[in-house]
C-alpha cells in the first residue's frame, strides 16, 4: 500500500480530479465561495488527513504540478504583448496605481497586525502576501518571517482576492477594465489573474503585469517599511 | 511535433530567466525575468506568436489548477497559526480589501483624467 501512496500519480490524479470537482460545483451553482481552486484544496486536506496521508507522499506527485508555476508566470508576457499598445497609452496611471496600491497594502498589514496583536515574524511572513509566491518567499526569509506561513497567506489571498475583487469592483464602481485588471493582480498576484483572464482579455493582460511590477515595488519597499514601523 | 517546439522556446525562456537571476544574484525571481524576456522577444520579433500561442493559451487557461500543492502545503502550517487563525485571516482578508479598492480607484482616477 505504501508503495501507491508514495507513487507521484497519486497526488496528480488526486489533484486533477479535485480539480474538475471543484470547476463542476463552481459551474453548476455560480456560487461565489465555490471557487475551483478552494474546493480542490480542501477536498485534498481532508483526503490526506482522513487517510492519513504526509504531505510529503503528496508532494512526490505535487511537485510536477508545482514545476509548471514557472513557465505559466513567464507565458503571463503573451496576454500583455497582445495589449502592448494599450499598457504604453496607460503606463503612467498603471505604474502609479501598482506603487501605491501596493505600499498601502504593506502599510495596511503592518498596522492590522499590531491592532492584532501579532508579533515581528508573523508579520514578516505576512508582509508580502499579496505578490507571486518566489519573490515572496525571499522576501519573507529577508525580514525573518516563515517562508511557508507566507506561502500560505499568499494562496489564501490569491483566493481571497479572485472571490471578492469582482465584488468590490462593483461595489466601488471600479468598471474600466485596466483599472479592474491592476487592482486584481496588485491585490491578488497569478490566481487573481486566472480570475481576471476569465473575465476579459484586457483585464487578465492588465492584471499579470501588475504581478511582475507589484513583485519589484515589494522587494524594494518592503524591508524600508518594515525597518520604518519595527 | 509542433507543441514540442513551443514547449521548448517557453522552457528556455524559464532557464534564460533562471540563469540571469543566478549570474546577477538579483531579487528578482527567475520566472518574472523570464516573463520580461519574453515581452521582449515578442515586441522585437525574436519570437513569433504564432510560435508558441496553443502552448501559450493552455497554461493561461489552468493557471489556478497549478497553485493546488501551493495551498495542500498549508497544512504545513496549522501548528503555527493555530491559536492565532482568526486574526491571520481577518488581516488577509481586510488587507486584500484595501489593496483592491487603492490600486482599483487610483488608477481609474488617472486614466479619467489622462483621457479627458
Amino acid at each position: 500500500m505504501s508503495t501507491i501512496i508514495n507513487n507521484p500519480l497519486l497526488g496528480i490524479v488526486i489533484s486533477l480530479i479535485t480539480f474538475e470537482v471543484g470547476c463542476f460545483f463552481s459551474k453548476k451553482t455560480r456560487f461565489v465561495l465555490f471557487n475551483p481552486l478552494l474546493i480542490s484544496i480542501s477536498l485534498i486536506i481532508l483526503f490526506l488527513k482522513s487517510f492519513n496521508i504526509s504531505l510529503e507522499a503528496y508532494n512526490n506527485g505535487g511537485q510536477f504540478i508545482s514545476f509548471f508555476l514557472g513557465p505559466a508566470t513567464v507565458i503571463l508576457a503573451v496576454p500583455l504583448y497582445k495589449k502592448i499598445d494599450l499598457l504604453k497609452a496607460n503606463i503612467f496611471p498603471i505604474l502609479t496605481g501598482i506603487i501605491t496600491g501596493s505600499s498601502i497594502g504593506m502599510i495596511s498589514i503592518i498596522f492590522l497586525c499590531k491592532l492584532f496583536d501579532l508579533d515581528k515574524v508573523l508579520t514578516s511572513s505576512l508582509v508580502p502576501k499579496s505578490i507571486t509566491a518566489p519573490i515572496g518567499i525571499e522576501i519573507s526569509k529577508q525580514l525573518n518571517g516563515i517562508p511557508a506561513l507566507t506561502v500560505a497567506a499568499i494562496i489564501i489571498t490569491g483566493i481571497l482576492g479572485s472571490i471578492i475583487a469582482p465584488i468590490i469592483c462593483k461595489i466601488f464602481k471600479i468598471n474600466n477594465k485596466i483599472a479592474f485588471g491592476i487592482a486584481i493582480g496588485t491585490a491578488s498576484h497569478a490566481v487573481g489573474t486566472s480570475k481576471a483572464l476569465e473575465i476579459g482579455e484586457t483585464e487578465g493582460a492588465m492584471s499579470g503585469l501588475a504581478i511582475g511590477v507589484a513583485g519589484l515595488v515589494t522587494v524594494i519597499l518592503a524591508p524600508i517599511l518594515f525597518g520604518l514601523f519595527f | 511535433m509542433k507543441y514540442l517546439r513551443q514547449i521548448c522556446i517557453i522552457l528556455a525562456i524559464c532557464l534564460m530567466g533562471e540563469i540571469i537571476n543566478l549570474s546577477f544574484n538579483l531579487p528578482i525571481p527567475g520566472n518574472v525575468i523570464g516573463m520580461i524576456t519574453l515581452l521582449f522577444c515578442l515586441y522585437t520579433g525574436i519570437i513569433k506568436i504564432e510560435m508558441i500561442e496553443e502552448t501559450a493559451d493552455f497554461l493561461l487557461k489552468h493557471l489556478a489548477f497549478f497553485f493546488i500543492p501551493a495551498g495542500v502545503g498549508f497544512i504545513s502550517c496549522f501548528g503555527i497559526i493555530k491559536n492565532i487563525w482568526v486574526s491571520f485571516i481577518a488581516i488577509i482578508f481586510i488587507s486584500t480589501i484595501i489593496v483592491t479598492i487603492a490600486t482599483g480607484l487610483i488608477t481609474q482616477l488617472l486614466i479619467r483624467r489622462a483621457n479627458k
